[in-house]
């Protein structure tokens, strides 16, 4: 066990770590800004103040809205679906057997190939932006989900025999709680190729959303919008991904 | 009847009138304090010499810091405090020439095939082709590893991996072998062949050898003499000198002099290995 | 073949089967998909006219110099980092929430200071590629057994010989990991910065058949992709399968 004053210290460290490393990155950005002029790409000062602006603007929300919206459909199908899928395959060992190489095969395979594919049958708009975001994530959820509930220690599940538990209980006091911490890193894994995958199908091609705005401002080469709405995508992924790290880290503390 | 030697200082003996190889004055050893422990001081005051040619073994409680030793002579650690000698030459912190170590774990390079595990050390070097492949086939005939040259060690048996690393060593043709537990993980019947095989080596190979290991009857079997070490901080509480023959082999283990030294070891180990537990219950 | 593969492979053929017969059928439409046996033909013509031979050595050109590129900066970076425990704890975080960031933002920004050409599309590939290379290889540096450092001191080994001789040897299983994500990757990133913008290439070809209304050609370009990255990466698996095998980690 470590003692408070040392965790204190540890924690201390941990913020001048992080301090240290946002100033490095923003010096460096600064540093490319001088080589590179503002032709290139606008210095962090301006691009953070435009990104204040752009944030306070409504025309900004009315999009963040479709690409938040996008991403929450696609996260819940996939959670849903994909915790599903993932539960069966674990329990039925031959279909798992059979299909884990070719889930894992289509986890390789650069999905964005598909964009075309996805608009030509959903068209160009939300839904294909929602497809598009389930396909970058949840094969990592299923194929997490499926390992959590192979690696289900098989004396825990006698205990809950011994103990006369009905399957129910099995499912909810030992298999679910049990597998939860693996399951969770597929999630967070899932969650945060899903955003990636909305934010990719509205570069390709949308009429709304943020990453139309930030392709919109390439078209027209404004230099600080570009730098601002790449900073507001940036910071909105690491935000997601952070909270999603720090719950799977709480989770899996316990084991 | 041959009696056990305690203070063997006292005794006029075969081996003390060998020549030192090495020389250990006045040792002393503090590991310092790291993030969420103390310093721990791990062995000395410690003083003794190895005589050339000489099967010297140390045995102790665990965690008395013969391991701790061990590196401190092979010029791995260098000691707070205290001079270490090999050859007439001190040893400042890299291994001398001379020396060949084998750890307890296995150290055998799971990328190379057995052949090229041996020619590794010849390599680097820079001995010729031919002398090296001459010393490579010797030591293959010596550890009996010649119908295993072109394996990888993952399709070896973990006895037949520690072959690799000692016949490794011995390609290199060290005057002193410095031995870390190296039967540790081994079970007890392949311990005692392998017992045999070290003596066997012993004697083709006219080394000096240091046995660092916790089974007395292993050190009382193999050795000249054997260093009996303290719990920690380690010392030397006494060092017993065996008298064996040259030739022994792991036959003698039925002689009656074996259970008489067995168990002198024993009962000079005994309050030590229980202050050793205590100890390490308290750090937990 | 295994009883598991010939499932497999049954399931595959029974998937390609249905979509045959829906396209044919009419019960998807063919504005949406060709059916599977046209798009083999269209990529056979394809082929025959040697219209996509050199985008397709493009492409897998800039996504050879992007993963050539993210194994030796890889490399290089994962040994110092290792060497430099607090600058590695420093920039933890960052090879932590890499792979959540649309690495693709970036693409415009290079575009303005680049131009139009080629480096671009490496640098994304590359910028996708590295940090497989640095995680996998950090996490190999971290396995080394210590009794293998120590063999080598007792070997006398230079500074310099105990890196390439043991530490990287010791640490290649893992490190091939790394590339195998790299190579992934680097077809990730090169392919869709063609698809976004570019002036040639496999993506550009699939992004301007598209636009163009040619789904035969599309299609046939999928299929092109499809069957390179399974080739590409069917090689590495059973290369990695045999390094695995030796090192008995299987």
């Amino acid at each position: 066990m470590m003692s408070p004053l040392m965790a204190g210290a540890a924690r201390y460290q941990r913020a001048l770590d992080l301090t240290l490393l946002m100033l490095a990155i923003v010096a460096l950005w600064q540093f490319f800004f001088v080589i590179g002029g503002t032709t290139a790409l606008a210095s962090p000062w301006a691009a953070a103040k435009n990104a204040y602006t752009i944030l306070g603007s409504g025309r900004f929300w009315g999009n963040a809205k479709t690409t938040l919206l996008a991403f929450g459909i696609a996260v819940a199908i996939e959670i849903v679906a994909g915790i599903g899928i993932g539960i069966l395959l674990g329990l039925r060992k031959m279909a798992g057997d059979v299909l884990e190489p070719l889930l894992a095969a289509l986890y390789s395979i650069p999905k964005l190939m598909f964009f075309p594919v996805v608009t030509l049958f959903c068209g160009i708009g939300l839904w294909s932006a929602v497809v598009f975001g389930i396909l970058h994530g949840i094969i990592s959820i299923i194929l997490f989900t499926m390992s959590a509930v192979r690696n289900i220690k098989m004396v825990y599940l006698k205990t809950g025999r011994v103990m006369n538990l009905t399957t129910l209980q099995m499912m909810t006091t030992i298999a679910f709680p049990g597998a939860l911490p693996e399951i969770f890193t597929g999630l967070r894994i899932g969650i945060s190729a899903s955003l990636i995958g909305v934010i990719l199908c509205e570069l390709f091609g949308s009429s709304k959303g943020v990453g139309f705005l930030l392709m919109n401002a390439m078209e027209n080469n404004i230099t600080v919008d570009i730098s601002a709405y790449t900073l507001i995508l940036i910071a909105f992924a690491i935000l997601v991904s952070g909270a999603l790290m720090a719950i799977d880290e709480h989770l899996h503390k316990r084991l | 009847m041959h009696k056990p030697n305690a203070a063997s200082a006292k005794t006029t003996s075969a081996v003390a009138a060998l020549p030192d190889l090495v020389t250990l004055t006045d040792i002393n050893h503090v590991f310092p304090a790291r993030a969420g422990a103390p310093s721990v001081r791990a062995v000395g005051p410690l003083s003794l010499s190895i005589k050339k040619g000489e099967f010297f073994s140390v045995v102790g409680p665990s965690g008395c810091g013969k391991s701790t030793l061990l590196e401190i002579v092979a010029g791995l650690i260098a000691p707070t405090e205290g001079k270490v000698e090999f050859d007439g030459r001190p040893v400042t912190n890299r291994v001398p020439d001379g020396i060949g170590v084998v750890f307890q774990e296995d150290a055998s390079f799971p990328w190379l095939t057995v052949w090229d595990n041996l020619i590794f050390g010849l390599k680097r070097r820079g001995v010729p082709g031919d002398v090296a492949r001459d010393k490579v086939e010797w030591a293959l005939n010596l550890t009996s590893l010649g119908g295993f040259r072109n394996a990888y060690p993952a399709q070896l048996s973990g006895g037949m991996r520690q072959r690799v690393c000692i016949a490794r060593t011995l390609v290199m043709e060290p005057r002193l072998i410095l031995l870390d537990e190296p039967f540790g993980a081994l079970d007890q019947q392949t311990r005692l062949l392998m017992g045999d095989e070290t003596l066997n080596l012993w004697r083709a190979t006219g080394a000096t050898i240091m046995l660092i290991t916790h089974a007395l009857d292993e050190a009382a079997m193999l050795s000249d003499r054997v260093g009996i070490m303290s719990a920690r901080p380690g010392r030397f509480i006494e060092v017993v000198e065996t008298g064996w023959s040259a030739d022994r082999d792991s036959r003698i283990a039925t002689s009656e002099n074996f259970g008489a030294l067995t168990a002198h070891l024993w009962s000079c180990l005994r309050d030590e290995s229980i202050r050793a537990s205590h100890e390490s219950e308290k750090a937990r | 073949m295994s009883r598991l593969t010939q499932i497999r492979v049954l399931l595959l053929l029974a998937i390609v089967a249905v979509l045959e017969v829906c396209c044919r059928t009419g019960l998807i439409n063919n504005y949406n998909l060709i059916p599977p046996s046209q798009m083999v033909s269209a990529l056979f013509d394809l082929l025959r006219a040697g219209a996509v031979n050199i985008e397709m050595a493009r492409t897998l050109g800039a996504i050879a110099i992007a993963v050539v590129l993210a194994i030796i900066v890889g490399l290089f970076v994962a040994v110092v980092l290792h060497a430099l425990p607090r600058l590695r704890r420093a920039i933890d975080p960052v090879l932590a929430t890499y792979y959540s960031v649309p690495i693709f933002v970036f693409y415009p920004l290079f575009i303005v200071i680049f131009g139009l050409n080629d480096r671009p599309k490496v640098l994304i590939g590359f910028m996708l590629a590295v940090v497989n290379v640095i995680a996998s290889t950090l996490n190999g540096l971290d396995r080394v057994p210590n009794v293998l450092r120590k063999t080598a001191k007792v070997l006398q080994l230079s500074r310099y010989e105990v890196v390439r001789d043991i530490i990287l040897p010791s640490a290649a299983p893992n490190i091939f990991t790394g590339v195998k994500l790299a190579i992934a990757h680097a077809f990730v990133g090169v392919l869709a910065a063609e698809f976004i913008l570019s002036t040639g290439g496999l993506g550009y070809q699939i992004s301007y058949a598209f636009h163009d209304f040619n789904n035969r050609e599309m299609y046939a370009i999928l299929l092109l992709i499809l069957i390179i990255v399974a080739v590409v990466n069917s090689f590495l698996l059973a290369w990695e399968r045999r390094l695995r095998q030796r090192r008995g980690l299987v």
